[in-house]
């Protein structure tokens, strides 16, 4: 049943719903952040509401520009944080308590099978990772869904991603994703519902689908899922959610393409300046000298991240001319890997180890790059200035190839150094 | 009868793949207000971009027009740069539903946005669906919005809708 048009048409009260229909449908979850939380907030006022649909359902979560980063956003933290204790929301998370929110919700056990998620932030989709419908919105529509409980939605065609294969050693749900956007171009799935299946999901690590599902908004499609299999059952169980096993069931209307992926034929991916579409094998990558690496953010800030990159820094440490930062991507992710030894690892190889916030991925703070600089990051996105000035330029890749790369100063085979 | 209106403007021309971090860069996101907001107007590809819009202007897009963030703050920096629609080949799918409840028209146009050259001045006659421009003399049929988001754009945006329905 976790064919997001079986989701929705469950959410719908019928029986099936068909590509291209209009439909309003009552939601589970919606998420917004401090950055669109404010304007959903002042829109929300508008509707003269009162209260939210479900104190338990509205989750805020501030963690763009937090630490504050300057007046004007502390002050729109200021904002949220009063609308939170006001409506006595129970999943507001500020100060020690911040995650990166799709890093987060998944560990709070917010997030389960079969449920329709909305949030303002575009990669709200990587809770299909979990085999729930997850989309992202904008601000006036969360404010909608915060005070009906309800949203409208276009039904989705649907895409099917087929897996086959296990994947090497370095090789992992970044590149499954960036190969997948290389493939399908910035635009290859808007409007579309992007579908994982075959016998290769087993061979990706539920984190590294939540990284995959993560980035299916860089293809524009509206949203990524995955099968409840016994993995994902089993991660569920240990935040505290029972669900059953399901699959990926396609409904009568079916698939529009599919597209068949052997994980086994895959090498490490790196997107290339500055489209994430732009993936060619990190053999294949330009030997540019990086003045930055980055690895953290809601694609790769997650333990199994974190114990990858200790892998490959241990013992070693960040070329000189080269700032490595590491996000740990939540205060659970964050004490885990104090507790494994890891900040040794990070901290002998030179790394600042940053609290958990979005921070350098949108240029926001905590790495801004300066002109004509080039980063190497794990997050999600490599436009023009993303993460600084207009004249500096963003690689992405997985956390391993991001590590190797911080220890050479340039984009580096993880197999070549360790 | 009221004569229908004509949006008029001067086209400013971008290419495919707009999104958000160029229509408002990230840093900007610390205020909701459209014309704070319109100042920094496609800062994150041309700086100096706000200072030559005059008001009424139309910015002319290729292919995913606005991909990117959920950031409702590009179509209100766009309404807020003065701009008065946006033509483009085709849009990415959050930043059209935002540009809906904010109540900025969305025309979707490949002959249009093609045949467009930077600098023709342009009439937009929205409830008629035609574009013409006034420089070449060329004219452009655009498809309706679907029923459904017409009615939403004919409530006055998402939050007129919800109210009325409730």
């Amino acid at each position: 049943m976790s064919q997001t048009r079986r989701i929705l048409a469950a959410h719908a009260g019928t029986d099936s719903v068909t590509p291209g229909e209009f439909i309003e449908i009552p939601v589970d979850l919606v998420l917004a952040n401090d950055i669109t939380a404010p304007l959903a907030i002042e829109e929300f006022g508008k509707l003269g509401a009162g209260g939210v649909f479900d104190r338990d359902k509205v989750v805020l979560v501030l963690d763009h520009f937090t630490p504050n980063r300057d007046i004007a956003s502390a002050d729109q933290c200021a904002y949220v944080r009063r609308f939170a204790l006001e409506q006595e929301l129970s999943h507001f998370y500020d100060g020690g308590e911040v995650g990166i929110e799709h890093v987060l919700l998944p560990e709070e056990g917010l997030i389960a099978p079969g449920m329709v998620v909305i949030g303002a932030d575009s990669h709200t989709c990587t809770y299909g990772a979990l085999g729930c419908f997850s989309t992202g919105m904008g601000s006036t529509d969360v404010a909608a869904a915060m005070a009906t409980g309800k949203t409208w939605l276009r039904v989705p065609e649907a895409m099917l991603v087929r897996l086959t294969g296990r994947p090497h050693r370095w090789v992992g749900g970044k590149d499954l994703i960036i190969n997948l956007i290389g493939m399908l171009g910035v635009d290859g799935a808007t409007y579309v519902s992007l579908e994982f299946d075959g016998p290769g999901v087993e061979n990706i690590s539920v984190e590294g689908r939540l990284t995959a599902a993560n980035m299916v908004i860089e293809a524009g499609a509206k949203n990524g899922i995955f099968p409840a299999d016994r993995l994902a059952v089993e991660y569920l169980k240990g935040v505290g959610v029972d669900a059953p096993v399901s699959c990926i069931e396609p409904d009568e209307h079916g698939y529009i393409r599919q597209i068949d992926i052997d994980l086994s034929a895959m090498e490490p991916q790196i997107a290339l300046p500055s489209l994430p579409s732009n993936a060619v094998a990190v053999a294949d990558a330009p030997h540019v000298k990086l003045d930055q690496v980055v690895i953290g953010s809601c694609t790769n800030g997650r333990l199994e991240d974190m114990r990858i990159a200790a892998e490959v820094l241990k013992g070693k440490k960040a070329a000189s001319g080269v700032r490595l930062i590491i996000i740990p991507g939540s205060p659970r992710v964050y004490r885990a890997s104090m507790k494994e030894g890891l900040f040794d690892v990070f901290l002998d190889a030179g790394a600042v180890i940053s609290p958990p916030t979005c921070g350098p991925c949108l240029g926001g703070h905590m790495g801004v790059l300066a002109a004509g600089e080039r980063a190497l990051s794990t997050t999600n996105r490599n436009f023009v200035g993303r993460m600084g000035s207009l004249t500096s330029e963003v690689y992405l890749s997985n956390p391993a190839v991001a590590a190797a790369s911080a220890v050479t100063g340039t984009i580096t085979d993880p197999g070549e150094i360790v | 009868m009221a004569a229908r209106e004509i949006l008029k403007g001067k086209a400013h021309k971008f290419g495919d793949h707009v999104n958000t971090d160029i229509i408002i860069p990230a840093t900007y996101l610390v205020s909701n207000d459209p014309a704070v907001l319109g100042k920094h107007l496609m800062a994150g590809q041309d700086p100096g971009f706000a200072g030559r819009v005059a008001s009424g202007d139309i910015i002319v897009g290729g292919d995913n027009f606005g991909s990117g963030s959920s950031r409702e703050h590009a179509p209100l920096a766009i309404k807020g740069g003065g701009i008065s629609c946006v033509i483009a080949a085709s849009y990415a799918r959050i930043f059209y539903r935002n540009a809906l409840n904010v109540g900025l028209p969305l025309i979707e146009s490949p002959r249009a946005a093609a045949a467009i050259s930077d600098g023709d001045e342009l009439a937009v006659d929205l409830a008629g669906g035609r574009i013409r421009d006034v420089t070449t003399g060329k004219t452009f049929e655009v498809a309706p919005y679907p029923e459904f988001m017409q009615r939403i754009m004919d409530a006055g945006g998402l939050i007129e809708y919800v109210k009325n329905k409730s």
